[in-house]
């Protein structure tokens, strides 16, 4: 019954055009569209937090944002977060402290992670953790990659 | 998810004329948090989501000392503590702001979307009831106002009629030597519904004892949220003390009238409305002790 939308976005700095049905969810159109698989579906009910992306300067719940919403808006993805020079210190730091097995969760972990260490550098444990509360882990136990963001967060300094 | 289509108007006048045409085949879309995964698993059957997120007045944030504070319903809950004014002067809505789902839920979710979703458990109406707050609906006939406190009217349900949309928020400046504070039971530390919710709020006259006016409000311990006046009454115009605490708490425990369900039983909610509303009177005497040093 409803036609397909013209959406304009920026996605990973990049911009983009797509056709989509508004039931579609942003996460539905970044997977199925764009290809974009990095983020993950979990729960698809905004429990989770492996759909992350961060939607105008804000982290969301991709399964539960509805691509139409995107019109002439800003996304970024887990592939916007490499640069140039190599991985981001949070994907090493998850790397290195073995932040993770199965790996369903990490996209959006490191996104959260980057959510808050872009506007908060020097966040406490507890800041983290309540932080990504939203993020559920069933591997780790959490205590791994709450250390992989502390030791981003050196790294992030020493640059 | 089953398919719908989307509109995104840019005044109230176009969201009312869309919602009227639509009738109850229609549903305002703010942060989406209820509504999109009540539609995707099939709970809620629409033709039309109406995005009012372009409506200036739906997204506005204004305080004026002598008229109060007037929140749009679309206002997402980290726009409310990141807000320097609006988390120094009204606290206990970032006691609810703050604990509403997890990060990615409080960049999205609206208190205007909390209380139209109309939950039992919702944990913001218990602080806006506290704080006396106004709702202002739009609709074909015009602008209305109805406290919050009757807003809701059964599990999911609210009194918004046929083309209405919730616009504002409007919260009367606290008096002096107000307090208020919300607090929440769950057996964890975040990301969960409410086993009881607890608002409270209390004036003090001068003399920093006497109880000048309050209001206990209370989530998840009957159809909709309950303002509770005889735990009020049970307060005002009385030296605050243990005992007129114990008094407010005892009538908040008659007034609940719980369910049992996964999360607790009737008794053990019935427990938890007299421990968290004790709690939450004291905290509401400590920022209005602290209100009254700052002045």
């Amino acid at each position: 019954m409803s036609d397909k939308v013209i959406v304009r976005a920026t996605i990973n700095g990049e911009p983009a055009e797509f056709l989509c049905e508004p039931r579609q969810s942003l996460l539905e159109v970044l997977r199925d569209e764009l290809k974009l698989t990095g983020t993950k579906e979990g729960c698809n009910n905004g429990n989770c937090g492996a759909c992350n992306v961060i939607f105008n300067g804000l982290l969301v719940n991709s399964c539960i944002v509805l691509a139409v919403e995107a019109d002439g808006g800003t996304v970024e993805t887990i592939e916007g977060v490499m640069r140039a020079e190599g991985l981001h210190p949070l994907q090493t730091a998850f790397l290195e402290n073995a932040a993770l097995q199965c790996g369903i969760c990490t996209p959006g972990f490191i996104i959260s992670a980057k959510a808050l260490l872009d506007h908060k550098p020097k966040a406490t444990e507890a800041e983290i953790r309540h932080w990504c509360a939203g993020n559920l882990c069933r591997c780790t136990g959490y205590d791994k990659i709450v250390r992989a963001v502390l030791d981003a967060e050196t790294r992030l300094e020493a640059k | 998810m089953r398919a719908f289509d989307y509109a995104a108007p840019k005044s109230l006048k176009d969201a009312i004329a869309l919602l009227s045409q639509k009738g109850d085949r229609a549903r305002v879309l703010s942060g989406g948090t209820d509504l999109i995964v009540q539609v995707r698993e099939k709970r809620r059957d629409l033709d039309l989501m109406v995005d009012v997120k372009k409506i200036p007045e739906l997204l506005e944030i204004r305080y004026d000392a002598t008229t109060g504070l007037t929140l749009g319903a679309s206002v997402a809950c980290n726009r409310i503590y990141e807000h320097s004014v609006v988390s120094r002067i009204y606290p206990g809505l970032v006691d609810a702001a703050f604990l509403i789902g997890g990060t990615q839920i409080q960049n999205r979710a609206s208190l205007g979307g909390n209380l139209c979703n109309a939950s039992p458990a919702a944990d913001s109406i218990p602080a806006l009831i506290v704080y006396r707050a106004v709702s202002v609906i739009a609709g074909p006939k015009g602008e209305r106002e109805l406290p919050v406190e009757q807003f809701c009217v059964a599990p999911g349900r609210n009194a918004l009629q046929i083309g209405e949309l919730l616009v504002a928020f409007r919260i009367p400046p606290p008096p002096p030597r107000f307090g208020a504070n919300y607090l929440r039971f769950i057996p964890r530390n975040e990301m969960d519904i409410a086993v009881v919710g607890c608002g409270a709020s209390l004036s003090l006259e001068s003399d920093l004892k006497t109880v000048a006016s309050a209001r206990v409000s209370l989530g998840a311990v009957a159809p909709t949220p309950l303002l509770v006046e005889e735990a009020a009454a049970a307060l005002s115009r009385r030296e605050f003390s243990t005992e007129a605490v114990g008094k407010a708490a005892e009538a908040a425990q008659a007034a609940a009238r719980p369910i049992s369900d996964m999360r607790g039983t009737a008794d053990y909610r019935r427990h938890l409305v007299g421990v968290l509303t004790r709690r939450a009177l004291l905290k509401a005497f400590e920022r209005a002790q602290e209100a009254a040093n700052v002045r």
